[in-house]
């Protein structure tokens, strides 16, 4: 047998779909591969594009939760159970977890990364507390699957409809003064993560985020997701906010597939 | 300790390794970092005229012994690239502008907005094998190179290198044309046009469908090339493909390389990469008794 070669995509059929918000399905897959809470893989949807995914699961079944947005996402949330997709990957640095207490803020579909980082740390005490933010009720992503962890859950919108009313950061900020964290991991909107990094400075919590470019090789030589030198696909997507600090296009500037810089 | 200093075309590099266009040169940052990581110069992602977005993914494939790219040429455009270049000239080491073009007309207006920018030398793309009517498609025809080259000397004072592919019948007659045109050096190779097929899917894997191949397995394609090179023209070298180890260096040299680009090998030693490559290399000169990097290039021809 021809070694398995890395870097090339693996064929994998679709054992499972399901429409879990109106605009985010999740796809599943078997496979073996060891990945970590955080890490991502290169979706191939042949005669498409290939995108990045974050693991939403990453057990023997592996899983991506789809946000239709666009091009490569509808023609994903298009396939069904039986239908193929290549897989590389995972990559990339997930969330390491230290003993102690965490606070997990997740906005909007951020909470596809952190969900297997929850139910890792649910397993023990200290038990997390998660903050599942959205804009309104039906976009809520994962709460029951985040209750049925033990965690202690908040959950908010924007508009009320569900939950406290507000932003994740509202709750994370109260969750702060209330209680004692010994790290602090989120994923969200770049502008929601700015705050939480800056919250949880006063408590001096080491601050994981998890951050998204335009990605296209996903091993680390196109350049095409670098940020201040650094690459988004191999040293994150997840990173301390010390480094992330240090970005200047941190919530600031994202690049297209031209390489050309963009405000977000 | 040997001496590993060397001089391409009134270029003085500390070490004979140079960042390949295309591996982490698309932002300046990113260039900073591989001059800070021990490259003696670096050369920028080939930039064109206007903004370009590059091939659908899946741009990249991974083959035994290598890579196949098929990333197509994205780049920000030369204006926005000026930005890019401030943040890589900030080392204070050579940077080379790598320019793309359809005309001899595009490549002068890009030479001259890179020379202002502020590379010390220009590479000229001739040589990407899977962009129409740009790169290697250029690059295969020998009134081509010559008028292209020609028209860049023209248009700038710092000196012009031209990319060379190794797809063609003979590349010893394009050397001679990219040196008639005025060449002050030639980098051989460029990737080799190549494919890749899904066996589960029957269909190409690259979006694009071929791609460029480079990594170890093209580095005796490279090493040929070179060799040609340097029998049928007097200018400088710059050998690339498949550059590895110290010892894969060393056969560039003795083949008629003066120095090395160094692209696919930053995937697996990012940056460890070039510090290695120095390393391997004085200490094979060490071992064998040589005393400088220098006294290595055209070895192999001696007795020819
Ligand atoms: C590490 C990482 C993890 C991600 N995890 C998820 C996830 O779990 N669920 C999810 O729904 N989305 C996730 N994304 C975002 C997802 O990759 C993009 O939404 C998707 O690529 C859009 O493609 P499109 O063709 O549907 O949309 P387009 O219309 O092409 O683009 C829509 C937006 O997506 C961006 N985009 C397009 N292609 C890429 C690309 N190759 N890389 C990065 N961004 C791109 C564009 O810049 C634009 O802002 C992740 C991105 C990264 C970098
Ligand atoms: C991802 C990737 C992108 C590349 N882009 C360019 C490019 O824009 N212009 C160019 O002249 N060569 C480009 N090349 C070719 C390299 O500069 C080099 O000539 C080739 O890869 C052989 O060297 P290597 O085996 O050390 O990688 C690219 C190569 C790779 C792997």
């Amino acid at each position: 047998m021809a070694r398995r070669l890395t870097h090339r995509p693996r064929i994998v059929t679709i054992t499972g779909k399901r429409a879990e918000t109106p605009l985010v399905s999740t796809l599943r897959w078997r496979d073996a591969t060891k990945a970590r809470p955080g890490q991502y893989v290169m979706v191939w949807v042949p005669g498409v594009d290939e995108v990045p995914m974050s693991l939403c699961d990453i057990g023997g079944v592996k899983g991506i939760a789809v946000h239709a947005k666009g091009e490569a996402t509808s023609a994903l949330a298009r396939l069904r159970a039986g239908d193929r997709i290549g897989i590389r990957g995972p990559y990339g640095h997930g969330f390491r977890h230290k003993p102690g207490k965490c606070l997990v803020v997740a906005g909007g579909t951020g909470i596809a990364c952190l969900a297997p980082l929850v139910e890792k740390l649910a397993r023990r005490w200290p038990r997390p507390s998660v903050v599942v933010g959205a804009r309104t009720r039906s976009e809520l992503l994962f709460v029951e699957r985040m209750r049925r962890t033990g965690a202690e859950v908040v959950v908010t919108t924007d508009d009320g409809t569900a939950g406290r009313k507000g932003l994740a950061t509202d709750a994370a900020y109260e969750l702060l003064n209330r209680n004692r964290y010994s790290q602090v991991c989120s994923c969200g909107p770049e502008a929601m993560m700015r705050v939480v990094a800056s919250l949880a400075q006063c408590q001096s919590a080491p601050v994981q985020l998890s951050l998204e470019r335009y990605m296209k090789c996903g091993i680390g030589i196109c350049d095409s997701c670098a940020m201040g030198g650094l690459h988004i696909c191999v040293e994150g997507p997840v990173m301390d906010s010390r480094r992330v600090a240090g970005l200047p296009d941190f919530g600031a500037f994202r690049r297209d597939a031209c390489g050309r810089k963009e405000r977000m | 300790m040997a001496d590993l200093t060397v001089d391409v075309a009134g270029l003085r590099l500390e070490n004979p390794f140079i960042l390949a266009s295309g591996v982490w040169g698309e932002t300046g940052a990113t260039l900073a970092r591989a001059l800070r990581a021990g490259a003696a110069a670096v050369v920028t992602k080939s930039v064109g005229l206007r903004p370009r977005p590059g091939y659908p993914n899946p741009t990249i494939v991974e083959v035994p012994s290598g890579l196949i790219n098929s990333m197509g040429l994205p780049n920000p455009g030369i204006e926005e690239y000026g930005a890019e270049m401030e943040e890589a000239l900030r080392p204070g080491r050579p940077v080379i502008g790598s320019i793309f073009g359809a005309t001899a007309g595009e490549f002068a207006a890009l030479a001259r907005r890179m020379e202002r920018w502020g590379v010390s030398a220009l590479e000229l793309n001739l040589s990407c094998p899977h962009a129409k009517g740009l790169g290697a498609q250029l690059g295969q025809d020998p009134g081509t190179t010559k008028r292209i080259t020609a028209a860049v000397k023209a248009a700038v004072d710092i000196p012009v290198f031209v990319k060379l592919t190794p797809t063609v019948a003979s590349i010893a007659a394009i050397g001679r044309a990219a040196a008639a045109g005025g060449a002050d050096a030639l980098v051989a190779i460029n990737t080799l046009k190549a494919m890749a097929i899904d066996l589960d899917l029957c269909i190409p894997v690259l979006g694009h469908g071929t791609g460029g191949y480079s990594g170890p397995g093209i580095k005796p394609v490279g090493v040929a090339c070179v060799y040609e090179l340097f029998k049928a023209v007097r200018v400088p070298l710059i050998g690339a493909g498949g550059v590895s180890t110290g010892e894969d260096a060393a056969e560039y040299l003795m083949a008629g390389a003066t120095a090395l680009e160094v692209g696919t090998l930053v995937l697996r030693k990012r940056d460890r990469t070039f510090r290695q490559l120095s390393r391997e290399l004085a200490r094979f000169l060490a071992s064998r008794g040589h005393r400088s990097a220098r006294s290595l290039t055209g070895r192999a021809h001696r007795g020819d």
